[in-house]
């Protein structure tokens, strides 16, 4: 009964919190709203981690993935609120903008905790719609034609997906129809997976994958994402970049574990290599000529994600390092957005070609973003180098060399462009660039950043056990 | 009678194909309200009463009503133009609906599975196929406003084939219907009329990578 009540009253106090800030108008009282939001959510995060694989109204449940993804989330969205009132301080935002602001990153946050707990495909779609909305409320910060353009385009292919997940979902109701259960829970979909009509069950998958596609970040639905990140506020694009494309992955995986125990898992793998391969394929191509640092950055998401998605069709080791990776990879690819914010208070522009030499003007924020580079492109220390050499040898286990050999050379396009951007931005001259104005920046901004930077690093190369038991407990539910 | 109706869907989509003005897209969308209104009617006779006047009362007074008032308001409001100016001519759209409503039955007579009814899955299928199809050819954002809310039409035609066994799926069906619809329209409605003076999606291209 207890279980129920905190559940409840966590997203009743989050939403209403959310509403609190929308209405008042006070700017200290709103920071006391603020901050207690945050401490429901760590509060909420150590209560389902000390209540682990509890089920509440047999909608949600507290298993490893959801705990890691929520401690995950919970981390970076202190840290991304933190960002949020730099930024706005520095922006001079109106009272009313700055409230809409985090009242929608409350409500961002709210879903997704939601979603990851879920453990019925129709709450998660519920949630993942509203991830949409106070996304998209975010991405129109600005208030301008390009805000405007990027908020249209996201909110029409999340609506068409999110009816594609739906179309899904009442295929999946019909594959289900001759077994006499009509329960949707995950849980129950595993009960009677070998009974499943396979038809059906083809057809919910295509729709189902393609819909979240277009939350993860992968061939066909990532455009919206790209231009998503580009126009939130970097801060806010932090969350989208790591913790919302985490969501599309939930969806994705806890439907794919009931694929993978059934006949049609190498079909389904096999759509799963088309589309992750030609995710890194369009990354590479797109690295290789992006101007704009957000979107290199975004870019290099949908390549990370197409990675994610090869370790999980390559199966073997490869369930394994493709959790691993997602959970790095939202510390790495946050930590570069809230640089961002002190690259743009220096040279004022997106653009790569009117930066550089940034190690002079800000030496720590170059630093950041020199690890932070190092750990997105998975050199070593980085920890992604474990993961993604976890994903290479599952590709390599199951007999996928081909596949594996057109990685590596795409991956060497992408680390050769990223490379070649970021080492601008860091090291080359620009001529006629006013150093008059340059902004100091404390050291506090930059702390956030190496916690994550090296909290995946030492995940990857010494991780804790019980971190290794998660995620050997997610992977326990996959075939061997 | 439910056949008569859903036949009745499926021409209204011939129709749209070959349709000029704007306004008689927001007619059609409309009618597929009426029709849809028909078909909950005769189809759920299963649900509980409280939830079938739920249903009931969405499509007539959401889908039939309100949203194509809505759009007709808009076109007006915003001064766009009544031609819906498709990139390719008529007969042409004329014909690749046709053959996506029979690859749709082709399809349907394939399926091995007593457990629909598959008169369900060919409109549901077929109308999501075409209103993609209207998205990806007409020039106008609002067209693509009115072709997504025909894919909804066609979502909850197949909603309703399962509706009886799984009420829930149904309600989800008109919380989509609500949530899109209103973020879309209301997006629509308050900026992108102001800001874009002739709303094509020519205006939309100034987000990309150089």
């Amino acid at each position: 009964m207890i279980y129920k009540i905190m559940l409840l009253l966590y997203l009743f106090i989050a939403f209403s919190l959310a509403i609190l800030i929308f209405i008042n108008k006070n700017r200290f009282v709103n920071n006391i709203f603020i901050i207690s939001f945050l401490l429901l959510q760590s509060g909420f995060t150590v209560y389902v981690c000390l209540n682990y694989k509890i089920t509440v109204f047999e909608y949600f449940t507290a298993d490893s993935l959801a705990v890691l993804l929520l401690i995950t989330l919970t981390l970076i969205s202190i840290a991304s609120f933190f960002h949020s009132n730099l930024y706005l301080n520095r922006h001079d935002e109106t009272i009313r903008s700055r409230n809409i602001y985090f009242s929608a990153m409350i409500i961002l946050i709210t879903s997704l905790s939601a979603a990851y707990l879920s453990n019925h495909i129709a709450v998660t779609w519920i949630f993942t719609e509203l991830t949409t909305l106070s996304a998209s409320a975010l991405i129109y910060h600005h208030r301008n034609k390009l805000a405007l353009e990027g908020t249209w385009k996201y909110i029409f292919i999340c609506a068409i997906s999110i009816t594609f997940v739906f179309i899904g979902i009442l295929f999946l109701s019909l594959a289900l129809k001759n077994t006499g259960s009509t329960d949707l829970s995950f849980s129950n979909l595993v009960k009677y997976q070998k009974s499943l009509n396979i038809f059906w069950l083809k057809l919910a998958f295509l729709f189902i994958f393609t819909g979240f596609t277009a939350k993860l970040g992968l061939v066909p639905m990532f455009t919206a994402g790209i231009d998503a990140k580009d126009n939130a506020p970097a801060p806010a694009g932090a969350l989208l970049s790591s913790v919302l494309m985490n969501v599309g992955f939930v969806g994705i995986f806890r439907f794919y574990i009931i694929i993978s125990n059934t006949e049609i898992s190498h079909w389904a793998n096999l759509i799963i290599f088309i589309a992750a391969v030609l995710s890194i394929f369009i990354a590479a191509i797109y690295m290789s000529k992006v101007q704009n640092i957000k979107r290199m950055f975004a870019y290099s998401g949908i390549e990370h994600m197409g990675l994610v998605m090869l370790g999980i069709a390559a199966g073997g080791i490869g369930y394994y390092g493709a959790i691993l990776h997602i959970i790095l990879h939202s510390f790495v690819k946050s930590s570069l957005f809230f640089q961002f914010s002190q690259i743009y208070a220096v040279f004022r522009t997106k653009n790569i070609r009117q930066t550089g030499n940034y190690f002079k003007y800000n030496p720590i924020g170059a630093v950041v973003l020199l690890l932070g580079f190092i750990s997105a492109t998975a050199m070593p220390p980085s920890g992604m180098f474990i993961s993604e050499l976890y994903i290479f040898k599952a590709l390599f286990q199951s007999h996928n060399i081909l596949i594996l050999i057109f990685v590596l050379g795409l991956l060497t396009i992408i680390i050769w462009s990223f490379s070649k951007n970021v080492m601008k931005i860091l090291f080359l001259d620009i001529p006629n660039f006013d150093q008059t104005k340059i902004q100091k920046f404390s050291r506090l901004e930059s702390i956030s950043q190496f916690i994550f930077l090296f909290t995946a690093i030492w995940l990857g190369l010494n991780p804790p056990q019980v971190f290794v038991n998660l995620l050997n407990d997610v992977v326990s539910a996959m075939p061997k | 009678m439910i056949n008569v109706l859903l036949i009745i869907f499926i021409i209204s989509l011939l129709f749209l194909s070959i349709a000029n003005r704007l306004k008689t897209y927001a007619r059609v969308i409309s009618l597929q309200g009426f029709i849809l209104f028909g078909v909950t009617y005769l189809q759920l006779q299963e649900i509980n009463t409280f939830n079938l006047i739920l249903v009931l009362l969405e499509t007539i007074v959401f889908k039939a009503i309100a949203v194509p008032i809505f759009i007709i308001y808009l076109i007006k409001k915003n001064n766009i133009t009544r031609e819906a100016e498709p990139y390719l001519p008529n007969f042409i759209s004329l014909i690749i609906t046709t053959i996506i409503i029979i690859s749709t039955i082709l399809i349907a007579n394939s399926i091995d599975d007593t457990a629909l009814d598959k008169i369900f899955f060919v409109v549901a299928v077929s109308t999501l196929f075409t209103g993609l199809y209207f998205i990806a050819t007409r020039k106008k954002i609002i067209t693509h406003v009115m072709g997504y809310l025909i894919i909804e039409n066609g979502v909850f035609v197949l909603s309703l084939a399962v509706g009886n066994e799984m009420p829930m799926l149904v309600n989800l069906g008109i919380i989509l219907d609500i949530f899109a619809s209103v973020l879309i329209l209301g997006i629509f409605v308050n900026k992108i009329g102001d800001v874009f003076k002739d709303v094509d999606v020519d205006n939309l291209t100034e987000l990309n990578d150089l």
